[in-house]
């Protein structure tokens, strides 16, 4: 199936966790959030909040700034 | 004979209490920002020789492809600064409370303190940075109302201030000029308005002067307006030795806050000598007019 992160197109498993699809991208990093269709996934269910065909995920971190 | 020894002064070190933003306290009255710094290590060396302990931080999107390299919290040891999230390059309200969201979410799974606190930037315009007043009291509103501690950038507006203040925020956080502009404090005197009406029977409420600031004199300026702190980014990123002007602006901080609390003299129009009159061996050529 097919999700969005970051508005990129992923290819991944169907059923896959929120964690999971995160080890795929190679993210294992804490310092992140993650919002699936506009909400928020807290950290502690990325790994059994299930992702669907055409879910939009935002994964964001904290950067520089003022 | 030895040689003559002055003595010995003990300096009187002013009470200060710490700087109160909700439930937070802050041993320094300078909070700074971790933007536009040449490199991460620059960053974490200015942040210590400006002697704060709050830095602001961005919520962006985390790289797909680079997940290995390096993260700006490998650089601050968030037991010793508390991050003050902010929402820059937010337009509107509804992506400001989101954004704030998902900066409180990031701190939250970390364990930082800063988790519940936000600094709010709801902008207007992209050329001049300024915030919409509108859209940032109404995401104060929501923000408020979803347990935040909202500390409002707004302009020098008094009358925005106050109703931001009446909203429920924290803190209230007024432009000296543009963000990264260096223009300093533009108008001091509405400054002035704003901190006497945001501590009408409130001395305590936090107004935090950010945005704008150029150099160190514009920090102290601040604090001797009564300001109760300054934030400030660009003007140590930016300058031709920002390790040199962080350790400025720490003194800054200090002097300007010092000048406050000691109280000024006023401004005189006529001078008044400051050696006496009595026993002048001078010849005084003109007829005396003593100050009164």
């Amino acid at each position: 199936m097919i999700v969005q992160v970051n508005e990129q197109a992923v290819e991944t498993t169907t059923g896959i966790t929120v964690l999971d699809l995160l080890k795929q991208l190679g993210i294992t990093t804490r310092h992140i959030a993650v919002e699936v269709n506009l909400s928020i996934v807290p950290f502690e269910s990325h790994g059994d909040t299930i992702l669907h065909d055409g879910d939009q995920l935002e994964v964001v971190t904290l950067v520089g700034g003022g | 004979m030895g040689t003559v020894v002055a003595n010995e002064v003990d300096v009187v070190a002013l009470d200060d209490t710490l700087l109160k933003i909700g439930p937070f306290e802050l041993n320094s009255r300078l909070i700074v920002g971790s933007g536009r710094y040449e490199n991460a290590t620059v960053m974490r060396q200015a942040l210590d020789l400006s002697g704060s302990d709050c830095i602001t931080v961005a919520i962006r999107r985390e790289r797909l492809h680079d997940a290995y390299g390096d993260n700006l919290l490998d650089h601050i040891d968030s037991d010793q600064t508390i991050l003050l999230p902010n929402t820059a390059g937010c337009y509107s309200a509804k992506d400001a409370v989101r954004v704030a969201h998902l900066g409180r979410e990031i701190l939250r799974a970390l364990g930082n303190p800063g988790a519940d606190w936000v600094k709010l930037e709801c902008l207007g315009d992209s050329r001049t940075l300024l915030p919409d007043p509108i859209s940032t009291l109404e995401a104060t509103k929501q923000l408020v109302a979803d347990g935040f501690h909202v500390l409002c950038y707004t302009t020098d507006d008094p009358v925005t201030a106050r109703r931001l203040k009446q909203a429920g925020a924290a803190a209230v956080m007024p432009a000296g000029s543009p963000i990264g502009s260096g223009q300093g404090i533009l108008n001091p005197n509405n400054i002035r308005i704003i901190l006497e009406y945001l501590k009408n029977e409130d001395p305590e409420y936090p107004v935090i002067v950010d945005a704008g600031i150029g150099t160190a004199s514009d920090v102290a300026q601040a604090m001797e307006l009564g300001a109760d702190g300054v934030l400030l980014n660009t003007a140590i990123a930016h300058a031709r030795q920002p390790l040199v002007m962080a350790t400025a602006m720490r003194h800054a901080t200090l002097a300007g806050r010092q000048a406050f609390l000691a109280g000024r003299i006023p401004k005189r129009l006529y001078a008044a000598a400051s050696s006496p009159m009595e026993g002048v061996i001078a010849t005084h050529p003109f007829p005396r007019n003593e100050a009164k």
